[in-house]
């Protein structure tokens, strides 16, 4: 038994059996496909060999710069097997002579010349058995587009665990088999915890190596309550376990009859919680959860995982079903935030030096205007379906702001021209998740009707913390006094012309800062959907003359340590239950 | 044009991946279709993965057979590796 701990992403305990993401191997079904298909499986073989080649090439510079060129050699002739065109020529045949897909008919080929390097019976070649295995699997993986295939379908249910997940790969996954997840690297709020939290399946992030220690298939168990993993457990701790398990759901349970009570304080002032949302389909669940509206409908996810932008209808498809589930209650769209972690290297985006600083969100849309004239459009003529609002993410300075703002003029513009119907009084708002922002809040309040404060991004930037390296990642503190007083900048900007300010960053869904957000003055906070009925569980168990003292008492303090030990004394005094 | 000659394998290591690679890249150069027979199995020199499955080791004679407007030079080169051991002893 071998018990790891993380940091826990998403709660729930689930126990099942373990799949390795990365070292297992591909299971590439035999599929036919229709004789005009033949030319396209051929491309795709070609593009996978030559990204594999290239690859390679790039593995034999480093590897030839650090370990010396005979470490390059073993490359170079990894290089020379893949770009062998008698190799290309075999699988081309099988493909068109058998109708196979790429990917069944180049593994083909690699285990037919597995099985006869074995035969032949030298040492030597014994063992270039396993170079061969390498390079297939490394021209599979391109060939079924990075590992997504693998997840994507699975059989049975599963507790996955991976170094790392890409927001695509987890946005593909299969939410029916996997029943927990375990990942070496991340922070709460890199992205990957935020997806696992929306899919609702109990996760541990940040344990370092746990995938060295599971081949696969021992039975494991994720504690997303309190961030451990346990391998192999014995008999006693999977009995406790699964006491947990049932005393989980009860608690949901319990939190879910919450759902329709009013989200009011204790003197009876309204706090309206909002949801956040990635995909059309979760705005329904965010009204089930209880949410009086979407605050923060991340549109970015419609963007990745593909090969080309999404069009125009496509995007207005999502936006307008998005709308119309949510019965006339508001949709903040926030325009797609590209870059940094979210990277969608198919639509040519450049790996920045430096992502987070970089040609990233509304910064990229300005200077791609064709992708974001069609966004905006799409998010335009949505809006006839509901109360649909626009967000801009990632200002930094008003002069962005006006230009995004000139392009959504040019956009309406255009479609008055066309004669296309589009809700011409589109509510604007801007993310305050920069500094800059923050502390010019009161300037740039002028131009909108609503400000959100993205709290993720505003403590990295404040705190240059990258909070998806989890070498700096526990320096990460939204609570962070820095952080804390452009919060309270932000909220006076508003205050001063009564601007609604909204918060959608994690922070607006953990228990811990509650209190301290409504006594610093916010009365709009916008979450997962599942955070829902914890929140307000708080906000009816608080009076705002008790929020705002601890808001006081938290300002006082120079350092987070104290910021956040003080949060969690208080959250634990606050245990009276309205239920 | 098509020319036949046999040479030996005299490297201890045998056809192993670095001298492959040498081969490949020779043959590479010219446009004559270089083929190499080893007992009963027979390769295409510009394909790394079948000269690896001639398992030519130490002591091994191989046919060379060059087909092609070039096949004189090709043979030079080719036979000037194999003599030089691949630059290995």
């Amino acid at each position: 038994m071998i018990t790891k701990k993380g940091i826990n992403a998403s709660p729930g305990v689930a126990i099942g059996t373990a799949l390795v993401l990365d070292a297992e191997d591909y299971r590439i079904p035999r599929r036919t496909v229709d004789p005009g298909q033949i030319p396209a499986q051929i491309s795709v073989l070609d593009n996978a060999l030559e990204t594999s080649r290239a690859e390679v090439a790039e593995l034999r510079v480093a590897a030839a710069r650090k370990v010396g060129d005979q470490a390059g050699d073993i490359f170079r002739f990894h290089e020379g097997l893949i770009g062998d065109r008698r190799l290309r020529e075999s699988v081309a045949e099988l493909i068109t002579n058998h109708r196979n897909t790429a990917a069944y008919a180049f593994s083909q080929i690699m285990g037919q010349r597995q099985k006869e390097f074995r035969a032949l019976n030298d040492p030597y070649l014994k063992e270039r058995v396993r170079d061969l295995h390498d390079i297939e699997r490394r021209v599979l993986r391109h060939i079924l587009g990075r590992q997504r295939e693998d997840i994507a379908n699975l059989s049975e249910p599963v507790i996955v665990f991976a170094h790392d997940l890409t927001p695509s790969q987890a946005v593909s996954i299969d939410r029916k088999h996997v029943l927990g997840f375990a990942i070496d690297v991340g922070g709460q709020t890199s992205h990957t915890a935020i997806l696992v939290r929306m899919m609702d399946i109990p996760s541990v992030i940040a344990l370092n190596d746990a995938t060295s220690d599971v081949t696969g298939g021992e039975t494991v168990i994720v504690d997303g309550v309190h961030g451990i993993v346990v391998i192999n457990p014995d008999e006693a701790t999977l009995e406790r376990y699964r006491a947990q398990q049932r005393e989980y759901r009860e608690f949901v349970v319990r939190l879910n009859r919450l759902r329709d009570l009013p989200s009011v304080t204790r003197d009876d002032v309204r706090i309206q919680l909002f949801a956040n949302i990635e995909l059309a389909d979760e705005a329904e669940a965010a009204l089930e959860a209880g949410a009086e509206g979407v605050g923060l409908y991340r549109t970015e996810f419609l963007f990745l995982s593909r090969t080309r932008p999404p069009s125009e209808d496509e995007q207005y498809e999502s936006y307008r079903r998005a709308a119309e589930s949510l019965k006339g209650k508001p949709l903040v769209i926030r325009t797609m935030d590209l870059g940094a972690d979210k990277m969608s290297f198919s639509m040519g985006m450049q790996h920045d030096p430096n992502p987070d600083l970089g040609l990233r969100s509304l910064r990229y849309c300005l200077q791609h205007l064709d992708l974001f004239k069609t966004h905006l459009r799409a998010i335009l003529r949505a809006g006839v379906h509901g109360d649909v609002r626009i967000m801009f993410p990632m200002i930094t300075t008003p002069m962005e702001l006006r230009q995004a703002r000139a392009t959504l003029a040019d956009v309406m513009e255009d479609l008055d021209e066309e004669g296309i119907s589009f809700r011409r009084d589109i509510k604007i708002g801007i993310m305050v998740e920069t500094p800059a922002a923050a502390i010019m809040a009161a300037s740039l309040a002028r131009d909108v009707h609503f400000m959100s404060i993205g709290t993720n991004d505003l403590t990295e930037y404040t705190l240059a913390v990258d909070r998806g390296n989890e070498r700096v990642a526990h320096l990460y503190a939204p609570h962070s006094p820095a952080v804390l007083r452009l919060i309270r900048s932000v909220l006076r900007g508003g205050a001063r012309i009564s601007l609604p300010v909204n918060i959608c960053g994690e922070m607006a869904g953990s228990p811990v800062y509650c209190q301290l957000l409504i006594g610093l003055g916010l009365r709009h906070l916008s979450m997962t959907p599942k955070d829902i009925p914890e929140i307000k569980r708080i906000v009816r168990s608080s009076t705002i003359a008790e929020c705002r003292a601890v808001a006081r008492e938290a300002l006082r303090f120079d350092s987070d340590r104290q910021v956040l030990n003080f949060l969690r004394d208080e959250l634990r005094k606050l245990n009276d239950d309205p239920l | 044009m098509v020319l036949e000659r046999e040479l030996t394998v005299t490297n201890r290591e045998g056809l192993h991946f670095r001298p492959i690679m040498q081969l490949v890249e020779v043959a590479s150069k010219f446009s004559s279709r270089v083929r190499i027979r080893c007992g009963d199995r027979e390769a295409d020199a510009r394909s790394p993965m079948e000269l690896l499955m001639l398992v030519a080791t130490q002591g091994c004679s191989l046919m060379v057979t060059i087909e092609g407007d070039d096949a004189p030079a090709a043979m030079d080169a080719l036979s000037q590796l194999f003599s030089q051991g691949f630059g290995e002893t």
